[in-house]
C-alpha cells in the first residue's frame, strides 16, 4: 500500500511567532515557514495505512528550496519514508489549479503509482481547501473529503472512511472508493490501533523517522518543470486564472474603552447613569 | 474471530519492577513478550515510598537484571537508618543502621516516574527483540476467559490479546487478581494507605542538613503520638536535590479515627523535628497516595491461577514490618521466578504430569524464601497473642505506668532498645496493635527523648492546592458509588487521600439530603480529582476500576 502525503509550508500562525506589521499585513521575511499543521492529520492517515497494510510513504511539496525543512518537519513530526520537492521559479505564484496541475504530474511521475494519496484539510494561509479536489480532478481519481477514519480492505481493493459532515446538524457519513483514491483529511482524523503489533511497529517507525528526518536530504527528489515536461505557461503565475483583487483585514473592535468608577450611593453620579443608559433601554 | 486474534507466548501486565523483572528473565530467554503498561509512560502511575532493597539472600536483584539501574535510575543509597519516638516536642532516636543493613547488598531512594520510565526502555530494548515490546497507554481491563480457563487479555484501547502467560505485575489495585478471585477488597485490616510530599531543596542541602556526602543517603523514620492515636508511622528519605517525606498507616485505624491522610502528612512535616531539613522553605513537587498491601495478612500463597501469575502487588507481596518496609525487591524476585517458572515448564512441556508455570512459581516463591519473608512464621503466632484487645490494653498500661516507664530506662540504659529495633527477628514479632505505632514509641520518647527547640514555620499546602498542582487528564468516571448511604461509604470522605470533611474540592463529599420530610446523609463522587490508590475500594461501596490508558492522574515524581 503505497501512499503520497500533499504538504505545503505555512506561515507559522502560533501566537508569538507570527510577526504582523502596522498595517496588519504578514511579515513574510519575520515569520517563519512550518508544516501546515492540517497536513498531518494527512500523513497519520498515511502513516496508519503503512502500520496496517505495509509499504511506503513519500511526502511531496511543491514551494522553494526552502521547503525542504517543510518536508523534513512532516518526517519528523509524524513519518515518511522519502520526500518530493517539486521546486521551481517557473512554478511560482500559483493559484490553486497551476499547483493542482504540478503536483498531479509529480504524482504521475512517481516510479511506483501511489494506491492512496493523502491532502489535509484548507492550508492555513490560503485556506480554499481547492488544491486536493482540484488534483484529484487532474489524475480522475475519487476523493473522499473530511475523512475521521479510514479502513483499506487490500482484498477487495477499495478504502472505506468515514466522514464528518458539518452542517445544520452534524453526521458522520460511511462511504467507500476504488483505489487507487485521493483522501482528504479531517482535522478531527483519528489513527486507530487496535493490534498491540501495530503500536509496537509505529513505535518503530517513530524512532526510525527521527534519525531519517535529520538526514532527510538524502531521500529527498527534486524535480522542476522540466522534469516533469510541463510548459510554463501553464503552471505557477502563467497558468493561473485567479485573480485576488485586494485582501481587506476584518476590522477588530478596538481594545481601550472610557470608563467611569461611579460609587452607588453617589445619586448625583447615579442619577447621569441612568440618563446615559435610557437611550439603550427602548424607554422614552 | 480466534484465527484473527493476536497471540504472544507472554503478556506482562504492568511495567512497573514486578513486570521489568519478569520481562528481562522471559526476554533473556527468547520468549516473545508484550509488555502493556497503563501511564502515558512507565512510572506515570506509580507512587512508592520509596527505598528499593536488594537483598543479599535474594535470588534476583534489579541491578542484576537492569545494569546500570543504580547510575542511572535511582537517587541515593541510603548509608543511614534512623527510628524517631516522639512524645510531644521530646525525641529519642535510635541508629538502626544495623536492621537496615541486615541481608541488604544496598538499598537506594527511589522515584518512581525516573525510577519506571528508565526501566521502560531497557523493557522495550530487550522485548522487542523477542518479536513483542512494550506497549503504553493501554488499560487491560480484563481476562479472557474460555471454558473456565485464562487464555489471555482484554484492553480497553486494544482487542483481546491471546498469551500462554499472562504476568498480572499490575499494582496494587490489580484488576486481574480480582477478576481470577485471587485477591479481594474487602477488609481495610489487610491494607496500609501512604501519603508522600516530594519536597524540593536548594542544591546541596541535603548533603548539608543531613550531614551526609554526597554519595550517600538517610532514611528516618518516626512514630509516636503526632499522628493523632492513628497506628502508622512516617518516613523521611534523601533522593539527589529532594525529599520523600510521607505516612503510612493502617487503613482500618485511618477509618476508626476519621483520620484526614493529608492533616497527618502535615502533622509530620510541621513537626519541630523536621525544621532543620526546610530551614523555613517548603517547596513541595508532588503530593501523591497508594494503598500499600499487608503481606502477612494478604501475601497470596498461590498466587496463579491457570495461565494467569500474579506479581508484586498484585499478589500482596509488599512486606511492612515495624521499620522494615519492602516491596520492589520481592515484586522484582517474583517477577523474575514467575518468568523463571514459565521458561522451565515450557521446556517440559512434551511431559504431561509436570507442574504448571504457576504451581512452579508457587514452589519457587516458598523454596527462595519470599514467602516466608511476606508472612513469616513467627508473626503468626505472635499475632494470635498480641493482636487481642485485652492483650494490648493490658500491654499499653503497664508501659504507660511509672513500672512501664522505669523498665523503659532500665532496657535503654542496657542498650535493650537499640538492639531490639535493630533486630530482623522482633521486627517480625511486631503486633500490628497500638502498642509498637503509638504507646511505645510515646513513652520511650517521654521517658528517654531530648526536647526538640527548633521552629518548624513551614505551611505546608491545603489539599486543593496540591490536587491542582497534580497533572491530570481527565477521561470518563472510572469509579462508580454503589451505596450513597453514608453508612456504606462514608468512611472515603476522610480516608480518601484527596477528599476531606468539609471540602468540596475532593473526591467525595459528605451531603445531607432532605427528602419528604425526613433528613438523610449521602455520599457523593466525582473522580475528577482521583489519584487511583484504591482507598475507597476498600472502605466504600464501589464498582472500582482504573481510567483509560493514558487518563487519570500523572505523577512526574512518583
Amino acid at each position: 500500500m503505497y501512499s503520497v502525503v500533499l504538504t505545503k509550508g505555512v506561515p507559522d500562525f502560533r501566537e508569538g511567532v507570527v510577526s504582523f506589521d502596522e498595517d496588519g499585513h504578514l511579515e513574510r521575511g519575520e515569520t517563519p515557514t512550518v508544516m501546515n499543521p492540517n497536513d498531518k492529520h494527512a500523513a497519520r492517515a498515511a502513516l496508519q495505512t503503512k502500520v496496517r497494510h505495509g509499504g511506503d510513504v513519500t511526502l511531496m511539496s511543491m514551494g522553494p528550496p526552502g521547503y525542504g525543512d517543510v518536508l523534513r518537519e512532516g518526517m519528523e513530526d509524524v513519518y515518511g519514508d522519502d520526500c518530493v520537492l517539486l521546486s521551481d521559479r517557473e512554478m511560482a505564484a500559483a493559484d490553486t489549479w497551476a499547483t493542482a496541475i504540478t503536483v498531479a504530474t509529480g504524482i504521475q511521475k512517481l516510479d511506483e503509482q501511489p494506491d492512496l494519496v493523502f491532502a489535509g484539510f484548507k492550508t492555513a494561509d490560503g485556506e480554499t481547501g481547492h488544491t486536493g479536489p482540484q488534483a484529484a480532478w487532474c489524475m480522475d481519481w475519487p476523493i473522499l473529503t473530511h475523512v475521521i477514519s479510514l479502513d483499506v480492505d487490500e482484498d477487495e481493493g477499495v478504502v472505506r472512511a468515514k466522514r464528518l459532515v458539518q452542517g445544520d446538524v452534524e453526521e458522520i457519513e460511511t462511504v467507500e472508493a476504488e483505489l487507487p483514491a485521493f483522501v482528504v483529511t479531517d482535522p478531527e482524523f483519528e489513527p486507530t490501533y487496535r493490534r498491540a503489533e501495530h503500536r509496537l511497529l509505529h513505535k518503530d517507525l517513530r524512532e526510525e523517522t527521527q534519525a531519517r528526518a535529520e538526514d532527510h536530504e538524502s531521500v529527498m527528489t527534486v524535480w522542476d518543470h522540466e522534469d516533469l515536461n510541463l510548459d510554463p505557461d501553464y503552471i505557477g503565475l502563467d497558468g493561473s486564472p485567479t485573480i485576488v483583487g485586494g485582501v481587506d483585514p476584518i476590522p477588530k473592535a478596538p481594545s481601550e474603552r472610557e470608563a467611569t468608577d461611579v460609587d452607588p450611593t453617589d445619586s448625583q453620579g447615579m442619577e447621569q447613569v441612568v440618563e446615559e443608559l435610557t437611550p439603550y433601554a427602548g424607554g422614552d | 474471530m480466534t484465527d484473527d486474534r493476536e497471540h504472544y507466548e507472554a503478556v506482562v501486565v504492568g511495567c512497573g519492577p514486578g513486570g521489568a523483572a519478569a520481562a528481562a528473565v522471559l526476554a533473556d530467554n527468547g520468549v516473545e513478550t508484550l509488555v502493556l503498561e497503563r501511564g502515558t509512560e512507565a512510572g506515570s502511575k506509580n507512587v512508592s515510598g520509596g527505598l528499593i532493597y536488594a537483598e543479599e539472600s535474594a535470588p534476583y536483584t534489579i541491578d542484576d537484571l537492569y545494569p546500570g539501574f543504580r547510575e542511572q535510575a535511582s537517587e541515593r543509597p541510603i548509608t543511614e537508618y534512623h527510628i524517631h519516638n516522639v512524645a510531644g516536642n521530646k525525641v529519642k532516636s535510635y541508629d538502626i543502621t544495623d536492621l537496615h543493613d541486615h541481608d541488604t547488598e544496598w538499598s537506594d531512594a527511589v522515584l518512581r516516574r525516573k525510577m519506571d520510565s528508565w526501566l521502560e526502555r531497557r523493557v522495550h530494548e530487550r522485548t522487542r527483540e523477542t518479536g513483542g515490546g512494550v506497549v503504553t497507554g493501554v488499560h487491560v481491563d480484563g481476562l479472557i476467559q474460555e471454558d473456565g480457563e485464562v487464555k489471555g487479555v482484554t484492553c480497553e484501547e486494544l482487542d483481546p490479546i491471546e498469551a500462554d502467560l499472562v504476568v498480572a505485575a499490575d499494582g496494587v489495585n490489580s484488576e486481574l487478581a480480582r477478576e481470577a478471585n485471587l485477591m479481594d477488597w474487602e477488609e481495610p485490616e489487610e491494607w496500609f494507605q501512604g501519603v508522600k510530599a516530594v519536597v524540593d531543596l536548594p542544591e546541596g542541602a541535603v548533603e548539608d542538613r543531613f550531614g551526609i556526602g554526597a554519595d550517600e543517603g538517610a532514611a528516618h523514620l518516626f512514630s509516636g503520638d503526632l499522628f493523632e492515636g492513628v497506628r502508622g508511622g512516617g518516613f523521611v528519605y534523601t533522593n539527589e536535590d529532594t525529599l520523600s517525606v510521607g505516612t503510612v498507616f493502617h487503613l482500618d485505624s485511618l477509618v476508626a479515627e476519621e483520620a484526614e491522610p493529608h492533616e497527618l502528612l502535615d502533622a509530620l512535616l510541621t513537626h519541630p523535628m523536621l525544621a532543620e531539613y526546610f530551614d523555613g522553605e517548603y517547596d513541595e513537587l508532588e503530593y501523591s497516595a497508594k494503598l500499600v498491601p499487608d503481606s502477612k495478612k494478604v501475601a497470596h500463597t498461590s498466587p496463579h491461577r491457570g495461565r494467569l501469575v500474579l506479581v508484586g502487588d498484585a499478589a500482596g507481596q509488599m512486606q511492612a514490618q515495624g521499620p522494615i518496609i519492602k516491596g520492589m525487591n520481592h515484586a522484582v524476585t517474583a517477577g523474575a521466578l514467575a518468568a523463571e517458572a514459565f521458561v522451565e515448564s515450557r521446556a517440559r512441556k512434551s511431559r504431561k504430569a509436570e507442574p504448571t508455570a504457576g504451581e512452579l512459581y508457587e514452589r519457587k516463591l516458598h523454596e527462595e524464601g519470599v514467602m516466608g519473608k511476606l508472612r513469616p512464621k513467627r508473626y503468626e503466632v505472635a499475632a494470635a497473642l498480641g493482636e487481642r484487645d485485652a492483650v494490648t490494653n493490658l500491654t499499653d498500661r503497664v508501659l504507660e505506668s511509672p513500672v512501664g516507664r522505669f523498665g523503659i530506662k532500665a532496657a535503654d540504659s542496657l542498650g535493650i532498645i537499640e538492639s531490639a529495633y535493630s533486630s530482623p527477628f522482633m521486627s517480625m514479632l511486631m503486633p500490628d496493635t497500638k502498642t509498637p505505632y503509638v504507646t511505645l514509641p510515646t513513652v520511650i520518647g517521654e521517658a528517654l527523648g531530648d526536647r526538640v527547640t527548633g521552629e518548624n514555620t513551614i505551611e505546608p499546602p491545603a489539599l486543593d492546592d496540591r490536587i491542582g498542582d497534580l497533572t491530570y487528564d481527565v477521561g470518563d468516571p472510572h469509579i462508580e458509588l454503589l451505596d450513597e448511604s453514608y453508612a456504606a461509604s462514608g468512611a472515603a470522605v476522610s480516608a480518601c487521600p484527596v477528599s476531606a470533611q468539609d471540602f468540596g474540592g475532593g473526591c467525595y463529599r459528605s451531603e445531607t439530603v432532605k427528602t419528604n420530610g425526613h433528613e438523610e446523609r449521602v455520599v457523593s463522587l466525582d473522580t475528577q480529582p482521583c489519584v487511583e490508590c484504591g482507598t475507597c475500594a476498600v472502605v466504600a461501596d464501589t464498582d472500582w476500576n482504573h481510567p483509560a490508558g493514558n487518563k487519570g492522574v500523572e505523577y512526574k515524581q512518583g
